[in-house]
């Protein structure tokens, strides 16, 4: 959502969005099976069921303001997706839509980002490190404000460092023990599944990245993940903690 | 559980189609009650007839359903004012909390009572965080009762059970009484507070959507320490006497509670759902006996099915610790379909 256009453009996150739908509908199987691993099986039913209705929700709207969007999308995914992913991704969506009221810039997103993760850590109560889609969406949201904010990196550049920093928290779910939701029953058993909700959060924002790359006609910027950019000042302590959720995972029990 | 389901465990089901069920069983309770309870158009959500109740804190619950007569069965005079009720097991979603919660706002606040699990907990505070964004000044309260498990396949902490009713009855008692939003907050967690609960299962319960038992428990088995969703318990073993069963049951709550001698207490036997009246009176007899020998008083005692797990068979107990204050709330008048006194 960290499109360029100027006064933000609803069309553009309604093609986000049905970008989404297709994509969460094509990886419907493998979520399901990451799911039945360490949940109950019906992660991506339920997420190719909302974000169906919402893509044809956000269709329907007469052209709509990216809030607008975000709301409506919001509040369907969290009338049909159900459980606890519905307010996770719908919830949270619907009140970080509140600070897209002067359309999207890289400030607006920024403060979208930040919103969306503080209402996912809240309403979960999971924190980095618990193999959950926090895990993806922390580093991304981290990164994506850095970018902008202290490298002063063009949005879709930031966008791309997101997405690649969600894709390694995903990985960084496998070898890491559930602390919340249906797969901490499972204790150790939890380890080595990659988390299915911080799967989902990074197949979102990679069609993010890929549709406002679309819309700027740029090329998905290359990131190279092997060496994330060191910052060169003092702010770099986000970039610790997977380190350190790691290093004491193993502490408790 | 797959394995030794044999055709005799196939239950046969008065419905029509498992994805019809809640909805045809609300339009069930409509019709039993008109002149109590309306449904919220294109919700599943049923609320009193004269909502909103002007001059009064309005009080709100829901959750899965298959737990009947909880959570509608309380909907009237001295307790809810209304209540969603999600799939079978499942929760309401935050959009039907919502609209539950505004519906019933009468400008005098609203007050929340979730059953600690999962779904039920995220549901309700997007719901109550979207319906301040409204103005409606709302509070909650999480009931965990639930002395079995401290965590378990839906919840992280204990889960919400059986007491949750007494919570429904004193908050009620206190808002339709004129007491503000802090004071029918303040009773609600007194009771929380005060109350433990754990159940077991002699049978699994059959959900619409399977068909066939949600676990398998063998012919000369029970499980203790189970909840309501057919979840695992804390221990499977032979069966027991009732005697036996009230024992581990009651003993198991009171050590939770850690009563002084002397303690005036409310108790419930509540049956799972398959439980025939006559088992339940059995179990009484020997709760009251056993209160007896821990120098507890029974002040009141409750037998009957207030919240079930479809057709499981098998009981829970309750023990409330009560105070002048609790005994005038939880002994006060109601009128709702599934309690009145």
């Amino acid at each position: 959502m960290s499109g360029d256009e100027p006064d933000g453009d609803g069309a553009a996150v309604v093609a986000a969005v049905e970008a989404v739908a297709e994509r969460i509908e094509r990886e419907r199987d493998h979520l399901t099976e990451l799911d039945s691993a360490i949940g109950d099986a019906d992660h991506g039913g339920n997420m190719a069921r909302g974000w169906a209705a919402a893509a044809e929700a956000a269709r329907d709207l007469d052209d709509p303001d990216p809030q607008t969007v975000g709301k409506t999308v919001g509040k369907t995914l969290m009338s049909k997706v159900g459980g606890a992913s519905g307010p996770l991704f719908g919830g949270s969506l619907v009140f970080a839509s509140a600070e897209l009221d002067d359309g999207i810039d890289a400030e607006s997103a920024v403060a979208f980002a930040e919103t969306y993760l503080q209402k996912v850590e809240d309403r979960g109560d999971a924190r980095l490190g618990d193999q959950t889609m926090v895990d993806a969406l922390t580093p991304a949201v981290h990164t994506f404000k850095k970018s902008i904010e202290t490298d002063e990196l063009p949005p879709l550049e930031a966008l791309a460092k997101a997405v690649d920093a969600a894709d390694r928290g995903v990985a960084f779910t496998v070898p890491i023990r559930a602390r919340k939701g249906r797969a901490s029953y499972l204790g150790w058993r939890s380890v080595g599944h990659q988390d299915p909700g911080a799967t989902s959060t990074l197949y979102i924002l990679e069609e993010l990245l890929s549709v406002a790359a679309d819309r700027l006609d740029a090329e998905v910027p290359d990131v190279d993940a092997t060496s994330p950019t060191i910052p060169d000042d003092a702010e770099g302590d986000e970039e610790a903690e997977p380190a350190e959720a790691t290093a004491s995972d193993p502490e408790d029990d | 559980m797959e394995q030794g389901v044999s055709i005799s465990t196939i239950m046969k089901k008065l419905i029509n189609d498992p994805d019809d069920v809640v909805d045809e069983m609300l339009d069930g309770m409509l019709a039993a009650y008109p002149d109590r309870l309306r449904r919220l158009p294109d919700t599943q959500v049923l609320v009193r007839d004269d909502a909103p109740v002007k001059g009064k804190v309005a009080l709100v619950t829901g959750g899965g359903s298959g737990h009947e007569p909880t959570h509608a069965g309380y909907i009237g005079d001295g307790m809810l004012d209304g209540a969603a009720a999600g799939g079978v097991f499942s929760s309401p979603t935050a959009d039907e909390f919502e609209a539950l919660i505004e519906a019933c706002d009468a400008g005098d606040g609203v007050l929340a009572i979730i059953k600690n699990y999962e779904g039920d907990v995220m549901n309700f505070e997007t719901a109550i965080e979207l319906a301040e964004m409204e103005g409606v000044e709302v509070d909650s309260v999480v009931v965990d009762d639930d002395v079995a498990v401290e965590d378990s396949l839906y919840t992280s902490g204990r889960r919400g059970v059986c007491g949750t009713i007494l919570v429904h009855k004193a908050a009620g008692a206190k808002a339709a009484a004129g007491g503000d939003l802090s004071e029918v907050k303040r009773v609600a967690e007194k009771v929380i507070d005060n109350v433990g609960t754990m159940g077991m299962a002699l049978t699994s319960c059959v959900t619409p959507e399977k068909g066939e038992p949600t676990f398998d428990l063998g012919d000369d088995e029970i499980e203790l320490g189970i909840g309501i969703h057919g979840e695992p318990g804390t221990e499977r073993t032979d069966t027991m006497s009732a005697d036996a069963v009230t024992e581990e049951l009651t003993e198991a709550v009171l050590d939770d509670l850690d009563l002084d001698p002397g303690q005036e207490v409310l108790t419930i036997v509540n049956g799972m759902g398959g439980t025939p009246q006559m088992e339940l009176f059995v179990v009484n007899r020997r709760l009251q006996e056993l209160l007896g020998e821990h120098d507890l008083e029974t002040w009141d005692a409750w037998v009957g099915d207030y919240m079930t797990s479809l057709d499981m068979a098998g009981a829970s107990i309750t023990v409330c610790a009560v105070d002048d204050e609790l005994k005038e709330l939880l002994g006060a008048s109601a009128d709702t379909p599934a309690l009145s006194q």
